[in-house]
């Protein structure tokens, strides 16, 4: 919408104004967090500029939590969700796309409930169905109720069915099987839209909570997320200062990555919400 | 291939999702119904058919009908609001202004963060006395107060909180949105002599209203979904001024330990989240134009 109607002079200087007004408002809990976590606990409140600046709460968050631990579960948690529902989406989605089978609007429709109703609402009896299998307290327990995700499969099948259907016959014709072809034309050819896809969910697991918090109990099992609420609401944690360090440590990773990134986060956080 | 083969590999293709997606949307979805009527098992009690016991007593607990209510004003004070930011954000993103980079950054950011890390930074920002907030007033010669410790602000506070972490989130749709609109439409008007915030009204805004409708259900989901920061900020407290459905579900559940009891508030939850599936669907068929 550039052009006619961006205004000119006052209006736009006030605009730019307002713009970087809100913008400040919105960055200043971050800035300030970070300026708690990076200095002495006595400046958390003090804005003076020669404040010194330290690491020691880092340190001190580091040694006071088995964070080590946490940040290995953590990833180890995202990488079997996003690899399982990677394999287990690109195969219903191919299903979906490119299969006329017996019953596919339907099952498709049912797929879709799990938009609407999440594993997130179903705790309940998703922690009994755990404690059956007698998996409680486990990672695989947290990654469970979302390795087949609909909202994955729905991306997906959108992809697919954008692809000519020429290239899948003239694959066919060489002799290629259905597997096959998935593997080599549909899967190389949806590739940004499966970064996006790893984005978002790399993106929604890592900062996930409630499910973990409900079936961990344990270090050996707790992902960051979970690991810093118990660090931070334990009596020793009340020093704002470590807390706050910690809690920027536990969410550092991403926000890394969002910087260096920025563009492609933007982007795939649109693409994946669009289609 | 046959035609018998195309069913067979469909269906295996299938297989995985179906099974993992029956096991753990709808068997759980299903079972949740069946437990409600069940009382919660004790050691030397197993579970008893109760009919519509849980029902009832869910009916005459004051604190399912607080956390009802409360989850209406949270969704009321969170949802027009941040769709209100996030459109302001992607017309002036989506514009040339000066520090354009900045600015979406800015927007941004608090997405990408966990829940449970933004609502450890607020915390600290409404702590009593040490908190910034408490120092911000102070200057101004305010009396001090306990922001989340008190019945009349807490829900205040969550809300605003969760403003912050999701106006960013709703800004890249419109920012989509935004940039397919085609700048013809624009000149057309002005030549009409459309002023800027006419055009906004009448043209740019109903454009909107797909994306609308998207961040709107996304919104509405999301105000029942998302109860981290209400375990970290006000464990629904001060006197349950602050809890939603869910934390609801989740206290019930999983600090009382009254499974059965936590069956009958999700059928709540589900039944909310099925009628507005059912009313998404209606509406998209009949209100909201696409280009």
């Amino acid at each position: 919408m550039t052009g006619v109607h961006e205004p000119r002079g006052l209006a736009h200087a006030l605009e730019t104004g307002g713009a970087w007004l809100l913008a400040i408002l919105w960055i200043s809990p971050l800035a300030y967090a970070a300026w708690t976590a990076f200095h002495p606990g006595e400046f958390s409140v003090r804005f003076t500029l020669g404040a010194p600046l330290t690491l020691q709460n880092f340190a001190n968050a580091w040694d006071a939590a088995p964070f080590a631990r946490y940040f290995v579960n953590t990833v180890l948690l995202v990488t079997m969700i996003l690899a399982a529902q990677l394999v287990i989406g690109t195969l219903a989605a191919y299903a979906f796309a490119r299969y006329a089978f017996f019953g596919r609007e339907a099952v498709f429709m049912l797929v879709l409930v799990q938009l609407m109703i999440m594993p997130d609402v179903l705790i309940v009896e998703n922690y009994r169905t755990m404690s059956a299998l007698g998996i409680l307290d486990s990672i695989p327990a947290i990654g469970l109720p979302y390795m087949a995700s609909a909202f994955g499969i729905f991306l997906l099948r959108q992809t697919f069915k954008t692809i000519p259907r020429e290239l899948d016959e003239a694959a066919r014709v060489e002799g290629a099987g259905g597997l096959q072809v998935l593997w080599k034309v549909y899967v190389p050819l949806a590739r940004p839209v499966y970064v996006a896809y790893g984005l978002v969910s790399v993106s929604y697991h890592w900062n996930n909570f409630l499910w973990p918090i409900i079936v961990t109990n344990s270090v050996g099992s707790r992902p960051l997320t979970v690991g810093l609420q118990v660090f931070s609401s334990s009596d020793q944690g009340i020093d704002w200062s470590i807390i706050t360090a910690a809690t920027l440590m536990t969410s550092a990773p991403l926000l890394v990555a969002f910087l260096l990134f920025q563009r492609q986060f933007v982007q795939s956080f649109m693409r994946a919400g669009i289609r | 291939m046959s035609r018998l083969n195309v069913h067979i590999h469909g269906w295996l293709l299938l297989l995985p999702a179906a099974v993992l997606l029956v096991a753990f949307t709808h068997y759980p979805a299903a079972a949740t119904l069946w437990h409600s009527f069940f009382s919660t098992p004790k050691p030397g009690r197993p579970a008893a058919f109760v009919g519509l016991d849980n029902y009832r007593a869910m009916f005459d607990d004051p604190v399912f009908w607080q956390s009802l209510a409360n989850n209406a004003w949270f969704a009321l004070g969170t949802i027009p609001a941040s769709i209100a930011l996030a459109i302001l954000m992607a017309v002036w993103v989506n514009r040339r202004l000066a520090g354009r980079g900045f600015l979406r950054l800015a927007y941004f950011t608090p997405t990408i963060l966990p829940m449970i890390a933004v609502a450890n930074i607020w915390l600290f920002f409404f702590t009593p006395q040490y908190g910034l907030l408490e120092q911000l007033t102070g200057l101004a010669g305010l009396p001090s107060h306990n922001w989340l410790g008190s019945r009349d602000t807490a829900l205040a506070c969550v809300i605003v909180v969760a403003i912050w972490k999701e106006a960013g989130f709703f800004m890249i749709f419109y920012l989509a949105a935004l940039q397919q609109i085609p700048p013809s439409l624009a000149e057309a008007a002005a030549i009409e002599g459309a002023g800027r915030w006419y055009f906004f009204r009448r043209v740019t805004f109903p454009l909107l209203a797909p994306t609308t409708l998207f961040v709107l259900i996304n919104a509405v989901i999301n105000s029942f979904r998302l109860v981290d920061h209400i375990i970290v900020m006000t464990r629904g407290g001060p006197d349950n001024v602050t809890s939603l459905l869910l934390f609801y579900v989740y206290e019930v559940g999983f600090k009382f330990w009254d499974l059965a009891y936590a069956a009958a508030l999700t059928m709540v939850l589900l039944a909310i989240l099925a009628a507005l599936a059912i009313g998404q669907f209606a509406f998209l068929e009949r209100r909201v134009h696409y280009q």
